[in-house]
């Protein structure tokens, strides 16, 4: 059965009719293109699959596309801005948080969501946050670095972020 | 040589991409009447197909082809990522069709569908009846090797794939002459890859006839062989095109879906034909590592010198042979230059048994062999009342050995630096004391274990890389190398080898990271830990090429002969003064456009690398147990390495970091678990599996002793592999040391530690209390 929905992708409006059994990972990879979206287990194991769903890191492997309706989705490939990497991409550049890739824009969108939450987070809190996803590279050292890193120049800036929405 | 880019953490060449999203990946290639593949599984781990019936699935409207092992060439080909021998006798074993008539383990492919969708391909799959004989499944070593047993393969008889070894020296007459002899039994489970992007590839035909095939693979080059193989075609009619690759620590090191690709697009007319695996799929039908059993003894003299040892090794292969053959012996080789001995016996067999197929993962047989050898010393040494480090100082290897049997010399040795390094970071002494007669339910225990790593596999193997290097008009360049990044970052230290020579920065060397058969030059791909060394050499000497074809062009310019000139900062500079004669830039677009002299500079280059050099190491690792629960907590773990020179540390320490976390889930949690009866995966999924999230990894200590290896321009040696090697025999000896309890098998999971523990009479019954 097909079914019409309208949501916007990293700020552009998107109609479109899906399968109701399509997932938003289907619709977004395949239908949309946006193929910075990872497909790593399919079942919600992994988290390279990680979209922001009105600012919410979600699993899209696991999110019907057509509870998508009226949604504001944020992919990878909306978080540069006219070029410019974000504090998040370029803290994972400069730590060495990269390694096959693959994990990374699921990472890059979870870290983004914590670093617009305006709040504070220990390493231990860090951790926590970022344990839906798996690495196999990196043994999260990096990733953790990085997150730190991001989380610590938003703090400089005064949380200018959070404060803009 | 400069060598300022050299040694320099410089952003990773692919980071931008990769951050953004950029990056292309197999799966993302998308294609106008692109099909889908899928295959069906047998649900028994052994059994002869008596009969298929395809009839219904081929009906089912969007169904373009439906193949059995009748619809595909039944050539035999191998699938292990080698380079091809020109000696029969050397060839890997070619024991695969692209489907089979017999299947041999839980999920092997019995038929594919090749259909328009997902959807339909998976209903076309359950319209396909299968009628089966089922034998007996053989699901351990010891049941295939048993008299009578059925045989997996009909060539092999009592289902061993291969055994031989070596000895050096005469093992019994040093066992006579030892004041102490020690034998242990030990044995590592299965453990699988787990990397991030699923096996995929996409292949067509092209509108020359010839089968293109995107793939995620760690060898194009080889994939282009083997499918050639296996369809039984010129391997000039084949393409293969390597794009990024989501991780692949040897489990893209073998031939998993190519050749199933190729035969899936030319049933469905030449259409583009996506094959992926699902996660589940992944885990049982691409590789796993090697379970491996160990008997040794040893013969120690009363000062604590080694002077014997027979190894005994049996490991489970499983359902095909892969990598098996190679792998019992590389990890029998590579290890022994770290103590050398008066005598040394190895007699490995590898088994085939109706489970998963084991091949190529990270360390490729060294894990296994450094867990049993390096828990085995700890036992020794502590019977012998020895420090466990104090013991292996009197046993270490000196430069200059060289390894009788292959002739491959140790010339820069750092693992006597490296032990010294870690014992200090760890606070082995003065933790040792501390520890010392501890009480409680919680213990304390310190650990370490080393190890001997090759770079590259000569001369087992041939070590042939490619480089080509084209001088832009801008003075910049492209590189273009056919060794294969998938993400250990060979693409980034490739480029400042390059630069360095080049003197350029970093980014004017322009790298071509996709691989294309027809164009890419000749490497055989990401394994060994080779390409820093192997195919930096080769990258070394293009660049170089195109250096002195720099220098001889601004000769022609100005009349300064080449030998007084070098290349600085983008500039040619006299070699004596540093004066700046000209830019680089400038000398370039001369080369394209002078109207009398023009010659663009280009190198086109390959290596055939005719030697070896050792790496080495050591983990050191704090543990404390909790003799309640049987939970082993890794409260610190450094790992030390003598690579040679290292070429950019935060990639270098990046590698450390992923496998000294693989080396903790080998520890601790990773296992694949089959049926006992049946052999049926019981956790092939990334919930089930454990492997180690960020909750379970701690921090993690990395220090690098660098020396410089002299068969390398830019001294360095292995590092992609050597991480994991030593971490779980490191844990093992820290939980050995905080209980006393001699652990013999690997994961050490709070099940197996509790059992343990409670035998050895550390915990009371109901666990409440400890002795």
């Amino acid at each position: 059965m097909l079914k019409k929905i309208s949501f916007t992708v990293n700020g552009t409006p998107v109609a479109i009719e899906v399968d109701v059994r399509e997932t938003l990972l289907e619709v977004l990879r395949n239908r949309l293109g946006y193929t910075g979206v990872k497909k790593g287990c399919e079942v919600g194991e992994c988290g390279a699959c990680t979209v922001l769903i009105d600012g919410t890191p979600i699993d899209s492997c696991i999110y019907l596309a057509v509870w998508a309706e009226g949604k504001e989705i944020v992919t990878i490939e909306g978080i540069a801005r006219n070029g410019e990497l974000s504090k998040v991409q370029k803290a994972f550049i400069e730590e060495g948080a990269i390694q096959c890739g693959f994990c990374t824009p699921g990472y890059v969108l979870t870290a983004t969501a914590m670093v617009q939450s305006g709040k504070q987070y220990t390493r231990e809190d860090i951790k926590r946050e970022l344990a839906g996803h798996l690495c196999r590279c990196t043994g999260y050292q990096n990733i953790i670095k990085a997150v730190e890193k991001a989380l610590e120049e938003e703090r400089k800036e005064g949380g200018s972020h959070a404060a803009n929405r | 040589m400069p060598d300022t880019v050299v040694g320099k953490s410089v952003s990773r060449v692919d980071a931008v991409a990769k951050v953004t999203g950029k990056a292309k990946y197999t799966g993302d290639f998308v294609m106008r009447d692109m099909l889908v593949g899928k295959i069906l599984r047998s649900p028994y781990a052994h059994a002869i197909i008596k009969n298929i019936d395809v009839s219904r699935a081929r009906a089912l409207p969007g169904v373009a082809a439906v193949l059995t092992y009748k619809d595909v060439p039944r050539n035999r080909f191998p699938t292990a990522g080698h380079p091809h021998a020109l000696d029969p006798k050397h060839r890997d074993k070619a024991d695969r069709t692209i489907l089979t008539d017999k299947v041999r383990f839980v999920g092997d492919a019995v038929a594919a569908v090749v259909a328009t969708d997902e959807l339909i391909a998976a209903e076309a799959l359950k319209l396909i009846a299968v009628e089966y004989e089922v034998l007996e499944p053989l699901l351990t070593p010891e049941a295939a090797m048993a008299e009578g047993a059925p045989l997996i393969h009909d060539d092999c008889p009592g289902n061993i794939l291969s055994s031989g070894g070596y000895e050096i020296g005469d093992v019994e007459a040093a066992f006579q002459e030892a004041d102490y002899i020690f034998e242990d039994e030990l044995e590592t489970s299965i453990v699988q890859h787990c990397q991030l992007e699923n096996h995929i590839s996409i292949a067509y035909v092209d509108s020359d006839g010839r089968i293109v095939i995107i793939t995620s693979t760690q060898i194009p080059h080889i994939i282009r062989r083997i499918v050639g193989q296996a369809l039984g075609i010129p391997w000039g009619r084949v393409r293969v095109i390597k794009p990024c690759v989501g991780g692949g620590f040897g489990s893209k090191q073998d031939a998993c879906l190519e050749p199933l690709a190729a035969a899936m697009t030319l049933a469905a007319g030449g259409r583009p034909v996506k094959l992926e695996l699902s996660r589940e799929e992944c885990m049982i039908d691409t590789r796993t590592r090697h379970a491996i059993k160990y008997r040794i003894k040893t013969g120690v003299t009363k000062d604590g010198k080694l002077i014997g040892m027979h190894i005994r090794a049996i490991a489970n292969t499983g359902a095909y042979a892969s990598h098996g053959h190679s792998i019992a012996m590389a990890g029998g080789s590579k290890f022994r230059v770290l103590y050398p001995m008066r005598a040394l016996k190895y007699e490995p067999y590898t088994v085939y048994t109706n489970l998963p197929v084991a091949g190529a993962m990270r360390g490729y047989g060294s894990p296994q062999i450094t867990f049993a050898v390096e828990s085995h010393l700890d036992n020794i040494a502590r019977k012998l009342n020895l420090d466990p480090v104090e013991f292996r100082l009197k046993n270490l290897v000196q430069a200059g050995y060289i390894d009788p049997l292959n002739g491959n010399a140790v010339r820069s040795c750092g693992i006597h630096e490296c032990i010294a390094r870690g014992k200090g970071l760890i606070k082995w002494d003065e933790k040792k004391a501390r520890y010392k007669g501890q009480t409680g339910s919680k213990r304390r225990g310190l650990g370490m274990a080393c190890f001997s790593y090759g770079s590259g596999t000569y001369p087992v193997g041939q070590e042939i890389a490619g480089a080509r290097i084209v001088l832009n008009q801008d003075g910049s360049v492209q590189l273009q190398i056919g060794a294969t990044e998938i993400g250990q970052g060979s693409d980034t230290v490739l480029a400042q080898m390059a630069a360095a020579t080049l003197g350029l920065p970093v980014d004017m060397v322009h790298v071509i990271s996709t691989q294309d058969t027809d164009i890419a030059p000749f490497d055989t791909g990401a394994y060994a830990s080779r390409q820093t060394y192997i195919s930096g050499m080769a990258v070394a000497k293009a660049a170089t090429e195109v250096k002195e074809k720099i220098l001889d062009f601004v000769r022609g310019m100005t009349d300064i002969p080449a030998h007084a000139l070098d290349i600085e900062d983008q500039n040619i500079v006299y070699k004596h003064s540093g004066e700046v004669v000209m830019p680089l830039a400038e000398v370039a677009l001369q080369s394209y456009y002078d109207p009398v002299f023009a010659r663009p500079i280009t190198s086109d280059t390959s290596n055939n690398a005719r030697i070896n050099a050792f790496s080495f190491g050591v983990s050191f690792a704090e543990v404390e147990v909790d003799l309640k629960t049987g939970k082993i907590e890794v409260v610190e773990i450094y790992n030390v390495h003598d690579s040679g020179k290292i070429i950019n540390p935060q990639l270098a320490a990046g590698q450390v970091h992923g496998g000294v976390s693989m080396g903790l889930g080998y520890a601790l949690s990773e296992q694949m678990l089959f049926d006992e009866e049946t052999g049926k995966p019981l956790n092939n999924n990334l919930l089930d599996y454990k492997l180690p999230t960020i909750m379970d990894v701690p921090d993690i200590g990395v220090d690098f002793v660098e020396t410089f290896e002299p068969t390398h321009p830019f001294g360095c040696k292995s590092l992609g592999e050597p991480p994991t090697i030593p971490v779980a025999p490191a844990i093992r000896n820290a939980v050995f040391d905080a209980t006393g309890v001699a652990f013999a098998r690997l994961p050490l999971t709070p099940q197996l530690v509790f059992a343990r523990l409670k035998a050895a009479g550390l915990v009371q019954e109901g666990g409440d209390g400890c002795v």
